[in-house]
């Protein structure tokens, strides 16, 4: 018997929760209405999620810093990890806190709808405003090329790895599969030898999409294709047929893949970090999260760089933007740029602030060092590296396999329409190869051709 | 009626130069107060706003919501029949229809008989009664998220899961439970059952403490066993709770959201998908399709409706 005390009063109950919220939110106001006062600001601005005392120590540090620059400015924190399910509501709901951060997908949407504030005119007044990578920089531009939202760090994919593992099955941890086939027979023994999943997937919560796109672009595929007047779906094409085929033999022929098909980001890099999967695909910069958030063993930490075959091979890659709330008022957004100017660019572009949270960072055990793409040119990412040298604390020649590589493969941006239905097209896609031993791949890849094109033609 | 008439009638012997419209209003307005309708309106009236407020509000404002289009924050366009019209062709709508009858198909026949036989063994016997009531009832005080949560631990697929350890000892499994299209959704009904059986359990054992036990000393007079005992005198006197929980439990189970959302978020590949886990999904699955998500949620809640109206008109007969 299920009684309905498990469910919500009425059928209505889910979807109407954001009825009630819609006087809550407002369509911000114009940073140029008034110019920014000196008189006495609070701004709430993103902590991530679920950080271990060590890392919240070094934020509030950082916090404190920043307070005693801006005598104004009140800083409160707030927990926030962006998540596809969470956002929308948050959003909605007007509980984001006056700075949080997105992924690059969601900028352009989030602009055309004007639901993030429109801060061009403060982030223009900074000295590196128009040093940015353009490449990465229109993640956070809108359609006249005006920066709503600020790029603070960029990732291209990568393959982690799991050292102990490698080495438990046989495999040498320096010396990481460079290509496809040598990722599936490491996958194979690691599997055979450890008992442990050899390689895993996501494949919940629009990751099985992102990931199998990673996939796809390594193999030379592309998931849309834009033109000046039409956007047009490539999901059912070799290279997704080729990775799903890959996925398949792993599943079925090795058994090589383990027992969960339904990981979502958290969940995976949980168990990555407890050892329980050999390898993975996921954003090159989540060292971070899997030794601060997962407590990983940094030993056992590897990561090198997705094998690109076939023309016109490139990595995913993406990134994160920082926004503000289309609810604070003038006052707050400049505060709130204020803040994203010193906690998350500074330490990109100035010496001093870069060895000040490199300090705080390594004084509270937070790893330092742990490699991202750059947010400008690579010569400015250099010379950042070299300030922090003394503070790095994370395994660097762990990274070596991918750091060697990274600034050298071809970067592909994350398909511009419609991006996370795009990928949540894809999941039970993903999730039907690695479910079911008879599944259609040229069927699920068709049907799933449909379903995204009347998505990208609807949004 | 015929009170007040007669009321009024007395009341108007005794003021005869007061104008009789006037007359009327003061005295119907009195008797109203005197009646006890002001003190019942203002006992009435938190109940009312808060219901107004958090209930019939929003209700009014989805049906307004799924004529439009609408982000939540710049001003909504009207779209007229738009959103069902993509609610209607998306071809997730059958999976989910599916989905969510063969839950409820399933919870009807595994989850729906055992609380019943659990309540009826229960009042058989004479000692522990209240012991086996609470610990029927344990599973209902473990937060549903706590348990859900726990469950996917016990779920896991591999040799060494709690439940493949277990059905490993009598030579069965492993299962991949959660892992498998085919066993996903079972495994999620077998969860809600044990969840939510202790409930209806209580309900069913207080009802069973209201039957007569002359007529059950009757019919062991008559040479009747536990089972006719059962069939004859337990059931037809629970027929009116049985009909009852029945129809929440379809009301419930159409509603089915938390196992699928936090068991395996619909998959794998769809196969968990239900209704509501979709209205979800339109919401707030990235997409922010707001009209289109309280567009189904009303097609949902009128298919409710009928369903619920058409169960009691035809039962209404043999349920008294």
């Amino acid at each position: 018997m299920t009684s309905p005390r498990r469910f919500p009063t009425i059928a209505l109950a889910g979807a109407l929760a954001a009825s009630t919220l819609v006087a809550c939110s407002s369509g911000g106001s114009d940073p140029s209405d008034a110019p920014a006062s000196d008189g006495p600001v609070t701004i709430t601005v993103a902590v991530d999620a679920g950080l271990e005392q060590g890392a919240k120590d070094a934020f509030d540090a950082r916090v404190t810093a920043f307070e005693a620059e801006h005598p104004n400015v009140t800083v409160e924190s707030q927990e926030y990890t962006w998540s596809g399910t969470t956002f929308a509501a948050d959003l909605a709901g007007g509980t984001l806190p006056d700075v949080f951060t997105i992924p690059f997908t969601d900028g352009q949407g989030l602009i055309e709808r004007r639901q993030i504030a429109d801060i061009h005119d403060l982030v223009g007044k900074l000295p590196y405003a128009g040093e940015f990578n353009p490449n990465i920089a229109k993640a956070g531009q809108s359609t006249d090329g005006q920066m709503w939202a600020v790029p603070v760090a960029a990732y291209g994919q990568g393959l982690h790895y799991n050292r102990a593992l490698f080495e438990q099955a046989g495999l040498d941890p320096d010396t990481p599969p460079t290509t496809w086939a040598e990722v599936r027979s490491a996958a194979r023994q690691i599997s055979e030898r450890t008992g442990q999943a050899g390689y895993a997937e996501m494949t919940k919560d629009n990751t099985g999409g992102w990931i199998l796109t990673t996939l796809a672009y390594a193999l030379g595929g592309r998931a849309e294709t834009v033109s000046a007047d039409a956007t047009t779906a490539t999901i059912d094409t070799p290279q997704y047929a080729q990775a799903l085929r890959m996925l398949k033999d792993m599943r079925w022929q090795d058994d090589s893949m383990g027992d969960n098909f339904l990981y979502d980001w958290p969940t995976s890099h949980a168990d990555f970090a407890a050892g329980k999967i050999g390898m993975f695909v996921s954003g090159g910069g989540d060292y971070g999260n899997l030794v601060t958030q997962n407590a990983m063993e940094p030993a056992d930490y590897g990561v090198t760089v997705l094998p690109l075959e076939g023309s016109g091979a490139a990595v995913l890659g993406g990134g994160t933007l920082a926004a503000v709330s289309a609810k604070a008022d003038p006052a707050q957004q400049a505060a709130s740029v204020e803040w994203i100017d010193f906690y998350y660019l500074g330490k990109l572009t100035d010496r001093e602030a870069a060895v000040a949270d490199a300090k705080t960072t390594a004084e509270a055990d937070q790893p330092v060092g742990a490699p991202q793409l750059p947010v400008f040119d690579k010569a400015t990412y250099d010379e950042q590296q070299g300030w922090i040298e003394d503070y790095v604390n994370v395994p660097v020649e762990q990274f070596a396999p991918f750091t060697s590589s990274i600034f050298d493969q071809p970067l592909e941006s994350e398909p511009p329409v419609a991006t996370q239905e795009l990928y949540a097209a894809l999941d039970p896609v993903v999730q039907a190869v690695l479910t079911d031993e008879d599944a259609d791949i040229a069927g699920l890849l068709k049907a799933a051709q449909q379903d995204v094109q009347s998505r990208i033609d609807r949004s | 009626m015929t009170t007040s008439t007669q009321t009024t009638s007395r009341l108007a012997g005794r003021t005869e130069t007061i104008p009789a419209r006037r007359l009327r209003r003061r005295r119907s307005l009195g008797t109203w107060v005197r009646g006890g309708g002001l003190s019942t309106l203002v006992i009435a009236l938190p109940m009312l706003l808060v219901f107004g407020l958090f209930s019939w509000f929003p209700i009014a404002r989805a049906v307004v919501m799924s004529f439009q289009f609408t982000n939540l924050v710049t001003p909504p366009e009207w779209v007229g029949l738009e959103n069902f019209r993509t609610v209607l062709t998306d071809p997730l709508l059958t999976t989910a229809i599916g989905n969510t009858l063969w839950f409820a198909a399933l919870a009807l026949v595994l989850g729906y008989p055992v609380p019943l036989v659990a309540a009826v063994l229960m009042s058989e016997v004479k000692r522990f009664k209240g012991l086996y009531a609470a610990l029927a009832y344990l599973p209902v005080v473990v937060p549903p998220v706590v348990a859900v949560l726990l469950w996917k631990q016990f779920y896991s697929a591999s040799a060494s899961g709690v439940f493949n350890t277990v059905v490993g000892w009598v030579g069965l499994g492993p299962y991949p439970w959660l892992q498998d299209p085919s066993t996903a959704m079972p495994s999620l009904v077998l969860e809600a059952t044990w969840a939510a059986a202790g409930g209806t359990v209580i309900i069913y054992l207080a009802a069973l403490t209201g039957v007569p036990s002359e007529l059950y000393d009757a019919a062991e007079v008559d040479g009747a066993g536990i089972w006719r005992k059962v069939w004859h005198v337990t059931l037809p006197h629970l027929r009116g709770i049985l009909l009852v929980t029945l129809i929440l439990q379809v009301i419930g189970t159409a509603q089915v959201f938390l196992e699928p959302y936090l068991f395996t978020g619909g998959g794998p590949a769809n196969s968990t998908t239900t209704v509501l886990l979709m209205i979800y999904d339109y919401a707030f699955g990235g997409r922010g399709q707001y009209g289109e998500a309280t567009a189904l949620s009303l097609m949902l809640a009128a298919v409710l409706a009928v369903l619920s109206a058409l169960y009691f008109r035809i039962t209404s007969r043999w349920s008294h």
